[in-house]
């Protein structure tokens, strides 16, 4: 039996107060670096258009620019996109123009710098959408967190409803954290990785508390301090093999899956890395310090009778 | 205790024959319907009939024909009830036959007779085709194309109608010498005030009014020192004509759409007042946003009767007159003077008159009413012409690609009616042939009139290089991160890793499979990434169940019943996490939209099929391989 972690007894929990600390600094910086530095929104959200256009040789941004704002586009941001040769224009609304027009203007601008340029990528949203998709991706952050609140909670018990809630609540604030602080791009891509996260996150947190409801059930005695640390001990080689795999597969979408999608793996990264750490210490820990017990989880229906026979699946 | 008679005692970790063949039907069937994604795609052109145009083999040898003068090589042709598909081999025959088609067709049939647009059919083998077995639908980021989110304005739209009813009003109470206030104003919180100085001549006003028009909600309003009524648009009302507004513009995107010879357009309604509209394949967006937001017009003219047409064909065309064709291409002398432009039109619906006959019901504003009268009262007995005039783009061949040329002018007779009466602003068109003509012409009235401005609020055009290489990425990463995973799994769990492997490859088969078979699916980037991260996740299951089984072997359990005790207890944690996930990505498909639909799509159904694989398949397999057989050591 090949094992990365054998049956093991540790005290995971003897760390949780240091723990709960690491957290709350980095849910505080987070939340600062928020609400002092936002977050770098992209076009899908701050309304705008953007241009992906391809050269045949490396392309010279300062050429560029001067030629842009010699037609007009002053505010143009001209940036590589994944290589010298491929080039990315934004652009904020312009008064007096015609704002769907913009992208296709710059285009006949940039072929007369180079003719052979290639038009890749076209990208333009009007303001009122960006201001609706903002709204939207709140509002379906919100309703995420309430649907999966209360699904645990019907499933398991408001405690432990609390407890994953905290977790997700947990992930996504710091991984918006630190998108703000190294001022990534934040579009649609990498609120849909979020999502994600939520849902991989709570993915740990549910097999965890799974393994609890079934220890407190057959432990007779012990605390529920040890109930919880015996079911962290049985689940922490699930926890890890799977973060691993998915951790692996991530890596190669941030590697190979092209800078379109390079948000979105980022994004899944840092969330899959925080949510298995939060499964093991927001989640668990504050069932804990709500008192979760064993007659919580008393299952409201009897033994059923048979049980050892062949399951339907 | 009362046991179950048909239950049957069966040896530890062994399948009732049933569930084996089902896990081998969904295998195969997966297998079978993932199997066309395999064969890619052929350059093709599609030819659909428009309007009443019929395919018959007429057209078909005109297109073979083409095919042969031009001596252009294809693969196949074939022909059903709705459009002809010419194969080729190659993206060059298919451009270079796409511009002799389209003239041939054009040269043969007229110009709105067909479409010609080239497209990619699916390549796989009839029988495949013939079982309902098509490739994934690729969204605009994985195949190149434009995809614009249109919004209807509104505001213009009321505006344009509020003040149409403040004339008809001014009209309606002159006619029925009803005294008022003048002017009828518009209250800036919407609606129409209409003043008097007593209440009698008020109530008088307002149960005629109320009576005639339906369409508005009336209501006193008393002023200091007059009696008022306000006529507005409650929410009801304010719904339907925005609704009209949409399914109008809808209309008008859809002819236009045809124009630009788009293989499969999708246009359709999202939200209140919006509307996208996908155009596979199209690069040239300045063209088409040209085509799209160009404003058909409408007019009403005299037709010229006091001579003969055929003269004037013949050369003879007075200086007042000129001559423009029907829609079956027959010559009219029309006079140059223009009565009443598609501007005045309000609204435009088809019906029936009192005989069952099909008609057409026009409503002009006020200007247009009183032009119209005017007009109509001198020309009692003479036949009156509707002209619709559209912009059209035709392409030329240059350097082997084909280029737009500026939109062409075209006006066509729509309609030609003989004028009864002294028509006001609301008339009716009779003599129809049919009631679709009816619907057809009452269309184009609407469409000439664009009561509602469109407005593009949102553009994304993808070109098709950067398609071909957001394909390759996608493909590239789910194969790195697939062998990953599964070298993990095989050396970690050796015979249980392999079989979670074989269920997590049946895994991808199937997600394959069924988003070929979901007719709304379509596979997108972000969907491509769904899938890597569904990869990664699938083996969360086996996981789960083998390091039960492991547990349980540390215990000591013999090895049958640690195999059968690991399925067992992590069936209901596997349930539970997935139903959560599950949660978390139906949120994502209800408020996301076009790519991260696709990613919220690939991902609910990856966590779906995952299921049945790690959990029924992988336990299938489990047990052909240990099920009945003495076991002492396992290899995990």
């Amino acid at each position: 039996m090949l094992n990365i972690l054998g049956p093991l007894n540790v005290d995971f929990l003897k760390i949780r107060k240091f723990m709960v600390g690491v957290s709350v600094i980095l849910i505080v910086i987070s939340v600062y670096s928020l609400t002092t530095k936002f977050l770098n929104l992209g076009l899908d959200f701050t309304g705008g258009t953007l241009l992906e256009v391809g050269y045949s040789q490396d392309a010279d941004l300062a050429e560029i620019r001067t030629h842009l704002a010699e037609d007009g586009f002053e505010g143009a941001v001209v940036q590589y996109f994944g290589s010298s040769r491929e080039v990315t224009v934004r652009l904020q609304p312009i008064e007096n123009m015609k704002n769907e027009e913009i992208g296709n203007r710059v285009m006949d601008s940039l072929r007369d710098l180079a003719p052979d340029v290639e038009k890749r990528r076209l990208e333009f949203v009007g303001p009122s959408v960006g201001e609706e998709l903002t709204e939207q991706g709140g509002l379906a952050m919100l309703v995420a967190l309430i649907c999966i609140m209360v699904y645990v909670a019907i499933r398991f018990e408001w405690k432990f409803a609390v407890g994953s809630v905290s977790a997700l609540a947990h992930d996504v604030t710091i991984t918006l954290g630190i998108f703000s602080l190294l001022g990534l791009e934040f579009d649609l891509t990498v609120l849909a990785a979020l999502l994600a996260v939520i849902g991989y996150s709570l993915n740990d947190t549910i097999v965890i508390f799974d393994r609890i409801r079934e220890n407190f059930l057959r432990m007779r005695k012990g605390s529920p301090y040890d109930v919880i640390n015996r079911s962290l001990n049985q689940t922490i080689s699930r926890t890890i093999i799977t973060s691993f795999t998915t951790i692996v597969v991530l890596v190669a979408l941030f590697l190979k899956g092209g800078e379109l999608i390079h948000g979105f793996a980022t994004a899944l990264l840092i969330g899959v890395l925080i949510g298995t750490y939060s499964s093991l210490y927001v989640a668990s820990p504050i069932a804990l310090a709500l008192g979760v017990c064993k007659e919580d989880l008393m299952p409201p229906e009897i033994e059923k009778e048979g049980a050892d026979q062949e399951p339907l699946v | 205790m009362l046991s179950n008679p048909m239950a049957v005692q069966r040896p530890i970790n062994t399948y009732p024959v049933w569930k084996y063949i089902l896990v081998l039907m969904v295998f195969l069937l997966g297998i079978l319907y993932a199997l066309p994604n395999l064969y890619g795609e052929d350059p093709s052109l599609q030819i659909s009939p428009q309007r009443d145009a019929q395919l018959t083999s007429d057209i078909e040898n005109t297109i073979v024909s083409v095919l042969d003068d031009s001596k252009i090589a294809y693969k196949a042709l074939e022909r059903d009830d709705k459009a002809i598909i010419v194969r080729f081999d190659d993206t060059d025959s298919q451009l270079s036959a796409h511009f002799a088609v389209d003239r041939a067709v054009r040269d043969a049939y007229g110009n709105d007779s067909f479409t010609v647009a080239m497209n990619l059919a699916p390549a796989a083998p009839d029988w495949l085709r013939n079982l309902g077995a098509d490739p994934m639908k690729l969204g605009l980021d994985l195949r190149g194309g434009i995809y614009f989110l249109m919004e209807v304005d509104m505001n213009t739209a009321i505006d344009k109608r509020e003040n149409t009813f403040v004339s008809e009003f001014k009209d309606e109470l002159r006619e029925q010498k009803l005294r008022y206030i003048r002017p009828i104003t518009r209250d800036p919180k919407g609606g129409i005030e209409v003043r008097f100085r007593d209440e009698e001549d008020r109530d008088e006003a307002y149960d005629f009014l109320r009576g005639r028009y339906q369409e508005l909600t009336f209501e006193t309003d008393d002023g200091s020192d007059s009696y008022d009524f306000r006529a507005y648009f409650n929410q009801a009302q304010l719904k339907s004509v925005r609704d009209e507004a949409v399914r109008q513009n809808i209309t008008t995107l859809r002819n236009r759409v045809n124009q630009l010879g788009v293989a499969e357009p999708v246009i359709q309604r999202q939200g209140a007042e919006r509307i996208v509209v996908q155009l596979p394949g199209v690069q040239d967006s300045a063209q088409a946003k040209k085509i799209l937001s160009a404003t058909a017009s409408l007019e009403f003219r005299m037709v010229n009767q006091e001579r003969d047409v055929r003269d004037a064909v013949r050369g003879r065309v007075p200086r007042n007159s000129e001559i423009l064709n029907d829609r079956d291409g027959q010559p009219v002398l029309l006079y140059k003077d223009v009565i009443v432009t598609g501007d005045h039109i309000v609204n435009a619906n088809s019906g029936m008159d009192e005989n069952g006959l099909p008609q057409v019901n026009i409503v002009l504003d006020g200007k247009g009413g009183d032009k119209m009268s005017n007009s109509s009262r001198r020309n009692i007995k003479k036949l009156m012409a509707t002209i619709f005039i559209e912009y059209k783009t035709d392409y030329i061949e240059k350097d082997g690609r084909l280029i737009a040329q500026p939109p062409r002018k075209e006006e066509t007779v729509i309609n030609q009616a003989t004028i009864q009466t002294t028509l006001g602003n609301r008339f009716r068109i009779t003599g129809i042939d049919s009631p679709r003509e009816a619907q057809e012409l009452a269309i184009l009235l609407r469409a000439g009139a664009l009561t509602a401005p469109i407005q593009i609020v949102e553009e994304r055009t993808i070109g098709p290089s950067l398609g071909k290489e957001n394909i390759a990425l996608g493909m590239l990463s789910i194969q790195i991160g697939m062998v990953a995973v599964l070298a993990f799994m095989l050396v970690y769990y050796r015979i249980f890793g392999l079989v979670a492997n074989v269920a997590l490859v049946t895994n991808l088969v199937l997600i394959v499979a069924v988003m070929s078979l979901i007719p709304g699916a379509t596979l997108t980037l972000p969907g491509m990434a769904g899938i890597v991260l569904t990869v990664g996740m699938a083996v969360d299951a086996n996981v789960l169940i083998f390091e039960r089984i492991r547990e349980e072997l540390r215990a000591g359990t013999p090895a049958h019943q640690a195999i059968h005790n690991g399925y067992d207890k992590a069936l209901s944690t596997i349930a539970d996490a997935n139903i959560t996930t599950l949660v978390a990505a139906i949120i994502l498909f209800a408020v996301g939209t076009g790519p991260i639909k696709g990613f919220a799509v690939t991902l609910s159904i990856g966590i779906l099929t995952s299921m049945f694989t790690a959990i029924m398949g992988s336990r299938a397999i489990v047990n052909l391989i240990y099920g009945g057989k003495k076991v002492k050591k396992l290899l995990i």
